[in-house]
């Protein structure tokens, strides 16, 4: 009962402190699926912000929209140039941003901008996301507060009302609130401390540490308003725990809580206060910190390699297809000739039509032809390797160098690269779809080998990603690269058997959804069964024995032309 | 927010600053690039940059920043002659722009409405005589990155389409950023780019809490924190315009031009490109620093920046670009 609710209390106090101080804090981003939680939240949202009004915009937002553009329609019936106030206009506003895990990177880097040089709008952003689908970093990382309202129950909410009077005198008071010189140099620390790279996060834990003491009528931060800010703004975005003697205690994280609370109590009069600052995050932060680490790791790079080359539909380059009628954004082209070919019928009548001002040629917003293109799509390689037995770690070293080859050369090819890797029961997905160089170092710097062999498990990740992918618009092929004895079934049983049929049924699916694949066997001896696999397949079978990274890469280059 | 926060006002990162210092100087070292973490002080930079620099004196309705009324590309939408001050533009580029607002286009406004062929210039005429920035460079299309190129080392922008036919001058500091995680830019753009910087989060903590202590102050009490910094503001633009003078005159003797080709031949890097911003950048560091001549120790100081970019790449070799410049500076240089 006391995690959830903790949840609320800080989604409270953030509110609190974004109607205070909306342009200093830039706002909130709030991981929630829809429910009574998230209701209450944004039902709240208006009345704590006011009077900024509260604009809701989305991800398929145009830019005419959110930064004004021409009003065709009415431009083309006045004959003067009519123009729309964007949202993103003058007057400082919130946003509540919804589906903010599927905002595209251009999008993103635009409304960054515009809180960067606008004057103080502040940004609700709901991530609706799921598992590893995040908001695009450089978003959140703008946002001083991150609360998680998934696990609040609908129980655990209380309607949130703010004092309206008491936010206008702390709104006032704000100005006037000065901050010790010591807590700035302890809070810089402890956010080093605890991974945080971005020197945003210190300075909204300065700012939201000045609202706390205005609300609460002080004129001076003092240390218990530095804590409880560092708290609800570290927390969540903490990506290693300090390095700290009391180092077990998160260790054995069922009794976290009461040891906590215990040193602070005993411990609050000789230790000094940066310690206290870190005690306090460390306590704040969830009990399944350590896997969450990982988790929201892998789902930033897999959001920021993900985003750059989806969506691709190409309506600016690429072969030319005929002239659509469509609406005149800052994304598409006009066709002019095929626009006034689509008015020249109509002009008589027009003409002829009592409002009609006195012009030579009468055109309406329905005239509008664009141009479009066709473009294709990036390609994606997804290479499944196996990690198991004795010659794993040869293999994906050779793998890892051969994807890091590839990608080398794709620039001019725009390919990306993924890579599964399967051993023991499961298979997992070590770099997820990139064309960062950079990137894939850092991710196959180290690489685990051993085990069993869930050829079937590789295969049926390596399906998934595929077909995730090309919902965001590229084409996949998957290359296996095994000596191909499959021992492990997809239950995670140990049966050649059921194994190798497991293998096949899979196989069997990639084919049916029209993968193209590669079969490697880097077995000493050609192996039947991955023959029988390829042909599942339909894919071409290289047998290539003690296989390097050239040659792999060569092999690879040589069946994707 | 009134006033940027001041250039010189930024705690470390001084291989941004001197980037971008001597591009200021010599805009015909061509862009820079610098790519980074998030909340490195990228994007303030070069908003501060815009703010330290002298005012250029513009004709007042020209589209184009003209210098005087017979440089004007386009001299009937003149309807006063009378120069003003202007601030130096820097103009920001969004990602998803289209290439016609950044050429320009036929001004479809005034072609429907009043059946009028006219020109509308775009944002390439706006940034002329200052700096075209793109934050995100890695993530805007291809094709709007050749372009920008062209454009920057051509210093013309020349438009053939829907029946218009324009050329006008378009000179400016291309300063791109981005995050190498999220993508790459191709190499043949990357040349194209005179000088590449990579910027990390400071991880001395000193520094880090300066940053944060600077900001504290800006944001609390912005006018005073500006009036504290501008007389290091005005130094550094003194600086740069003497600088700017002293350009013409610097010496460069053929040791040095050897020493430029010895490094570039020893790096491999491809094209003449590497020698030539290296020379250029040196000569600019030496009028910076108040030398007559350029010395080897200027080129030392600049050659990271000036050829880590232009490197083949080895995805084998696991040391990373500055590594190998920095190698091949000891070896060369020595």
């Amino acid at each position: 009962m006391t995690a959830p609710s903790q949840d609320w209390q800080n989604a409270t106090l953030a509110l609190t402190l974004l109607a205070v101080d909306p342009s200093g804090l830039a706002g909130i981003m709030l991981r929630a699926r829809s429910g009574p939680a998230r209701d209450r939240f944004i039902a709240a949202l208006g009345p704590a912000l006011s009077p900024r009004a509260l604009k809701r915009i989305h991800p398929g937002t145009t830019d005419d929209q959110l930064f004004g553009g021409l009003d065709l329609t009415a431009t083309l019936d006045r004959g003067e140039a009519v123009l729309t106030e964007g949202l993103f206009g003058d007057a400082p506003s919130a946003f509540l941003l919804t589906m903010a895990e599927r905002c595209p990177p251009g999008l993103t880097a635009r409304i960054a901008r515009a809180m960067d040089t606008a004057n103080g709008h502040a940004l609700i952003a709901l991530d609706e996301g799921i598992d590893d689908e995040a908001p695009p970093e450089a978003l959140a990382d703008r946002l001083a507060f991150h609360i998680d309202l998934n696990a609040v129950t609908h129980r655990d909410c209380p309607e949130i009302i703010l004092d309206s009077d008491r936010i206008e005198i702390a709104r006032n008071r704000l100005q006037k609130v000065s901050i010790p010189a010591e807590f700035i140099a302890n809070v810089t620390k402890v956010g080093m401390q605890l991974g945080i790279g971005s020197l945003r996060a210190p300075n909204f834990v300065l700012r939201a540490a000045r609202t706390l003491a205005a609300i609460q009528k002080q004129d001076i931060v003092t240390q218990a308003n530095v804590t409880t800010a560092a708290a609800l703004v570290f927390g969540p975005r903490a990506t290693m725990l300090p390095e700290d003697p009391q180092q077990d205690q998160t260790e054995s994280p069922s009794n976290e809580p009461e040891q906590d609370t215990e040193q602070g109590k005993t411990e609050t009069v000789e230790q000094i206060p940066e310690e206290i600052l870190l005690q306090a995050v460390a306590a704040s932060l969830p009990k399944d910190f350590l896997d969450r680490i990982k988790d929201t790791q892998s789902a930033r790079t897999a959001q920021g390699s993900g985003g750059s080359g989806a969506a691709r539909k190409g309506n600016r380059r690429g072969r030319p297809k005929p002239s659509q009628r469509g609406q005149l954004g800052s994304a598409a082209r006009i066709d002019l000739i095929a626009t006034l070919r689509a008015a020249a019928p109509w002009q008589s009548i027009r003409k002829q039509a009592a409002y009609a001002p006195q012009r030579n040629i009468h055109i309406r917003a329905s005239d509008i032809r664009l141009k479009k293109f066709e473009e294709k799509s990036d390609r994606l390689l997804i290479f499944a390797v196996d990690a198991s037995g004795s010659a794993a770690l040869a293999r994906l070293a050779e793998a890892k160098g051969a994807v890091e080859l590839l990608l080398a050369e794709a620039y001019a090819r725009r390919d990306h690269v993924a890579l599964i890797a399967f051993r023991g029961t499961k298979a997992d997905l070590l770099l997820p779809p990139t064309r960062s160089l950079v990137q894939t170092k850092r991710r196959l710097s180290s690489l685990p080998g051993g085990g069993g062999t869930p050829l079937a498990a590789g295969l049926e990740a390596a399906l998934l990603l595929a077909e995730s992918t090309r919902t965001k618009g590229l084409t996949p092929t998957i290359a296996v690269l095994t000596d191909g004895r499959a021992n492990i079934a997809l239950d995670g049983t140990a049966s050649r058997i059921s194994a190798s049929e497991d293998a096949r049924t899979v196989a069997r699916q990639i084919r049916a959804r029209q993968t193209p694949a590669l079969v490697i066997d880097t077995g000493n001896r050609p192996q039947g069964s991955l023959q029988d696999l390829a042909r599942e397949l339909s894919a071409p079978y290289l047998p290539l024995p003690r296989a390097d990274a050239h040659k792999v890469s060569q092999a690879i280059e040589a069946v994707l032309e | 927010m009134t006033h940027p926060f001041p250039f010189s006002a930024i705690v470390g990162q001084d291989e941004m600053k001197l980037a971008m210092v001597l591009t200021a100087i010599d805009p015909s070292i061509g862009g820079v690039l610098v790519f980074g973490d998030r909340g490195t002080g990228k994007s303030t930079a070069v908003r501060a940059l815009a703010a330290l620099l002298p005012p250029i004196k513009v004709v007042t309705d020209c589209p184009y920043n003209s210098a005087s009324f017979a440089q004007c590309p386009d001299p009937d939408v003149i309807k006063t002659r009378k120069l003003v001050n202007r601030p130096t533009p820097v103009i920001d580029l969004p990602l998803g722009v289209t290439e016609d607002r950044v050429v320009g286009a036929l001004d479809i406004e005034k072609a429907l409405t009043e059946g009028k062929k006219q020109f509308e210039p775009g944002l390439l005429a706006r940034a002329h005589r200052g700096y075209l920035y793109i934050d995100e460079v890695n993530l805007l299309e291809d094709h709007i990155v050749d372009l920008l190129l062209d454009v920057a080392v051509s210093g013309e922008n020349v438009v053939e389409r829907e029946g218009l036919s324009i050329r006008h001058p378009a000179r400016f500091v291309l300063v791109g950023s981005g995050n190498p995680e999220e993508g790459e830019l191709r190499p043949q753009l990357l040349d194209r780019f005179g000088l590449s910087v990579e910027v990390a989060s400071p991880t001395d903590i000193e520094d880090r809490i300066e940053v944060i202590r600077r900001r504290d102050a800006y944001e609390n009490d912005a006018d005073a924190f500006l009036e504290h910094w501008s007389s290091e503001d005005a130094a550094l633009r003194k600086a740069i315009l003497s600088g700017r003078r002293r350009l013409a005159k610097i010496r460069t003797d053929d040791a040095i031009l050897a020493e430029c080709a010895k490094l570039c031949v020893a790096l491999g890097s491809d094209g003449l490109r590497g020698e030539l911003t290296l020379l250029r950048a040196a000569r600019a560091l030496a009028a910076f620093r108040g030398n007559r001549i350029v010395k080897t120790s200027h080129l030392r100081e600049i050659a990271a920046s000036a050829l880590r970019h232009r490197l083949r790449r080895d995805p084998l070799d696991e040391a990373g670009s500055t590594t190998r410049v920095l190698r091949a500076v000891d070896q060369v240089l020595a």
